[in-house]
């Protein structure tokens, strides 16, 4: 589905701030796999959904996704190495770690709703001047938003025309999440989006997730802090470390792990290095 | 001071002019509120609509209404090229802007040749409509900019429904967003500073048509008054939701700012004062709401907990 091959990113270049920040990744996703990432502050974990998403280009390597061609339903590569960020968006959904990040908060709910039920629908100029949103948004849409939002649980089905700006950080996460996924996107990227929630909004928004993933059957990525939530969801780990993919567990093997497993491997990464430096000045 | 009969004859002419530059605060706007951007482009290309109008009606002797397309027609231009120079090539918006006004500037002088252009001895669209009609010039020129006015708003309201227009609304409001849902924020940014140029432009080939005479510094200090007429028609009309209605508020407090300017002019006031009294208004609009909040704040609070 997903393809990485041999992924490299540094940040500032030739300065004394240079920062390797993905190391030559490797990494092939299968269609429906949820993968739960993990690794320290630094891991690379971000640049990667970024990189995958286009915030910034890669320095080399390459990225590619399959998708079926509409007409002919032919499973087709398609080479996202060096496309911009937002035609990248036809298949990609993604929720940002920043709740106030993934809406439009000037803007009604079912305005951001209908922005995003566009996010894979064609372009070109009749496109861009068909009226829509507000004035214009059809009732079939609008029940559709009300049954969208209803599975949420949150009330906002009720309150489709208020400002998205007045709702919570939880809500505005829930909404982002519906509105990534509105559209139903070949891959969807998770980047800490319950890291910035209370801990109860936080396993609401993660339960949402885990049943949103499910019912549509997504191919999904999601960067966590928490490793009983990296654990508990999906159906493959992987840990990062200094830009690199140093631990991928899937299956029968997943499950079965235990957040102490997690931290002997942190440890014996970490653990390695120390040794290497001890090499390096004895 | 002068008697309050010499301010109800300048009443006409305020109001008109209000109409007239309110086209201008109308692309304003569109930068302002809907991109969040202040784009200082609106000096330069206020101006160059007037150059370019002034220059086809003088001196090559087309008709007025062709002037006042072709000027609106330079104001796009203008208005892409700040787009390409914020978008393209990442410099910050206020000083792209900035780069194509002070460009303009040279471009305004090697339009009309000289500093300014008089048209009396040539038709305008008011002085057209005025043998028609037989109204009096102000009320034409009032009666016409509202004509014009009300049909940019329509056109307005039904551009910022479409698909094209929501996602200018959702630039300004959250770029990542709207990038991560697929739209090109940097076309859209150029198209918005394009058409609000435009608009500029006309406002100026307009005013231009109106005071008979074009000048290279008839744009300074535009944006000021087109940001002054916006904070004023918020205060006036705050309570509006719908789109239109907030488009109307933006050049009613163009309105607003010529009446106020008239009777500042009938008190007495020198011209020249003008664009310190602007400023005034437009800091003074911007920091009450700030203030007011700020004391409100500071006098709910009671140690005791909730008093009601």
């Amino acid at each position: 589905m997903l393809t990485l091959t041999n992924v490299y990113k540094t940040f500032n270049k030739g300065t004394i701030n240079e920062k390797k920040a993905l190391n030559g990744l490797d990494l092939h996703l299968e269609d429906g796999d949820f993968v739960t990432i993990i690794g320290g502050n630094g891991a690379g974990k971000s640049t990667m959904l970024n990189m995958i998403a286009g915030v910034y280009p890669i320095d080399c390597g390459k990225i590619t996704i399959e998708d079926k061609d509409a007409q002919s339903g032919v499973e087709k590569v398609i080479n996202l190495s060096r496309m911009p960020e937002y035609k990248r968006a036809a298949y990609i959904g993604r929720v940002f770690q920043d709740p106030m990040k993934g809406t439009a908060a000037g803007m009604e709910i079912e305005e951001n709703l209908a922005l995003a039920y566009r996010r894979s629908k064609s372009r070109g100029l009749k496109w861009a001047l068909t009226r829509s949103y507000r004035w214009g948004i059809t009732k079939k849409e609008k029940e559709l938003y009300y049954e969208k939002l209803k599975t949420l649980g949150l009330g906002l089905e009720e309150r489709m025309t208020s400002k998205v700006g007045l709702l919570s950080g939880g809500q505005r996460q829930a909404l982002t999440l519906l509105m990534a996924t509105l559209e139903k996107p070949k891959l969807l990227l998770l980047d800490e989006h319950t890291a910035a929630l209370d801990p109860k909004t936080a396993k609401t928004v993660l339960d949402l997730t885990g049943r949103i993933v499910n019912e549509n059957h997504l191919t999904a990525m999601m960067v966590t802090h928490n490793m009983k939530d990296a654990i508990r969801l999906g159906n493959r780990l992987i840990m990062m470390h200094e830009g690199r993919i140093i631990y991928d567990v899937s299956g029968e093997e997943k499950k079965n792990l235990h957040v102490s497993d997690l931290l002997t491997k942190f440890e014996e990464v970490s653990g390695g290095e120390f040794a290497n430096d001890r090499m390096m000045l004895s | 001071m002068g008697n309050i009969g010499a301010l109800f004859q300048a009443l006409p002419g305020a109001v008109s002019q209000g109409v007239l530059w309110g086209i201008m605060v109308l692309g304003v706007y569109i930068t302002f509120k809907i991109l969040d951007i202040a784009d200082l482009t609106v000096d330069g290309s206020f101006a160059l609509g007037g150059c370019v109008c002034a220059l086809l009606v003088v001196e090559k002797g087309r008709g007025p209404v062709e002037a006042l397309l072709m000027a609106t027609l330079a104001g796009f231009i203008a208005g892409a090229v700040t787009g390409i120079l914020h978008t393209l090539c990442d410099i910050p918006a206020i000083l792209a802007g900035i780069l194509t006004q002070i460009a303009l500037w040279s471009i305004n002088l090697r339009v009309m040749g000289k500093s300014n252009t008089p048209l009396l001895k040539v038709d305008t669209i008011f002085s057209k409509l005025v043998a028609v009609s037989g109204m009096p010039q102000s009320t034409v020129a009032m009666v016409t900019g509202i004509v014009i006015a009300v049909l940019l708003i329509l056109f307005l309201y039904w551009l910022f429904g479409t698909e094209l227009g929501c996602t200018l609304r959702a630039t300004g409001n959250n770029e990542d967003m709207i990038r991560a849902l697929g739209r090109n924020t940097k076309t859209a940014k150029l198209i918005a500073l394009a058409i609000s140029n435009a608009l500029v432009g006309l406002s100026g080939a307009l005013v231009c048509q109106s005071q008979k005479y074009a000048d290279i510094g008839m744009g300074t200090g535009a944006i000021v008054i087109g940001l002054a007429a916006i904070v004023i028609g918020d205060v006036l009309f705050g309570w509006v939701r719908s789109f239109g209605s907030k488009l109307m508020a933006a050049v009613v407090g163009s309105v607003v700012y010529f009446v106020i300017r008239a009777i500042v002019l009938w008190l007495g006031m020198d011209a020249n004062d003008m664009k310190l009294i602007s400023a005034i208004i437009v800091a003074l609009a911007l920091c009450i709401p700030v203030f007011i909040n700020k004391w409100r704040n500071y006098h709910s609070y009671s140690e005791e907990g909730p008093t009601c």
